[in-house]
């Protein structure tokens, strides 16, 4: 069981929890669960089973990406963070 | 939903967005919710990191300024409410591109600076399923 660190416009979607718990050993079956438990965030983290290029996952302080991607391992105390990447901007 | 901006805020928007011109510029809004209303009581600039030759049409922050900003928002009982970002030379209407990169529940202020002249602002949010903004009713008090 790992925390997950919800961005506050995602909250919406966690019944208003900034913080949330759940089981996995890697990035992607935390990522997994929690979709499970909190269906309505899925559209938002994920584009055709992808994760969508501007949400990142911190593990840590750590971006995955510089880790095994979601195939980063996770202990249970570990505290994971979803983080947007603001972007903008004209067509 | 209606979104309330003092004018001082509105101001020093505007100036920002009229220094960074030609490019794109842009920030976080923290503020508060209640009902339907969300009030926006602080304006926090955010350098653009894209790519320096792209800044005339692409504005973009870190997740490492995102994760700062939430913190701080946090500790003064404040909540990120949106962000801001210029369209220089453009309507204040959101693009493709904004639409792509947006999330839901979350208030996109846009700026038209039209040759160097912030000349209208526009309040956006995203539809719950990703397919469109819809405008938000823009106070200035």
């Amino acid at each position: 069981m790992a925390n997950i660190k919800i961005p506050t416009p995602l909250r919406a979607y966690t019944d208003n929890e900034a913080q949330v718990t759940a089981e996995g050993s890697t990035v992607a079956e935390l990522l997994q669960n929690l979709i499970q438990q909190y269906p309505d965030l899925e559209q938002h983290l994920f584009n055709e089973g992808k994760l969508r290029s501007f949400v990142n996952i911190f593990l840590d302080d750590e971006d995955v990406r510089f880790l095994d991607g979601v195939d980063t391992e996770v202990a249970a105390d570990d505290e994971l963070r979803i983080i947007p990447s603001i972007a903008g901007g004209l067509d | 939903m209606t979104v309330k901006l003092r004018q001082a805020l509105q101001e020093r928007i505007f100036k920002q967005m009229e220094a960074t011109f030609p490019n794109e510029g842009g920030g976080f809004l923290l503020g508060t919710k209640q009902g339907a209303e969300i009030l926006i009581e602080d304006v926090i600039q955010i350098e653009n990191v894209f790519e320096t030759e792209e800044q005339y049409h692409r504005y973009a922050m870190t997740p490492q300024n995102w994760m700062k900003m939430e913190d701080e928002a946090d500790a003064r009982h404040l909540t990120l409410v949106g962000y801001y970002h210029s369209h220089p030379n453009h309507v204040a209407i959101p693009s493709d591109y904004d639409c792509e990169h947006a999330l839901p529940n979350f208030i996109y202020i846009i700026t038209s600076v039209m040759e160097g002249q912030a000349a209208d602002m526009l309040a956006w949010e995203l539809s719950q399923d990703r397919r469109k903004f819809d405008s938000r009713r823009l106070e200035i008090l």
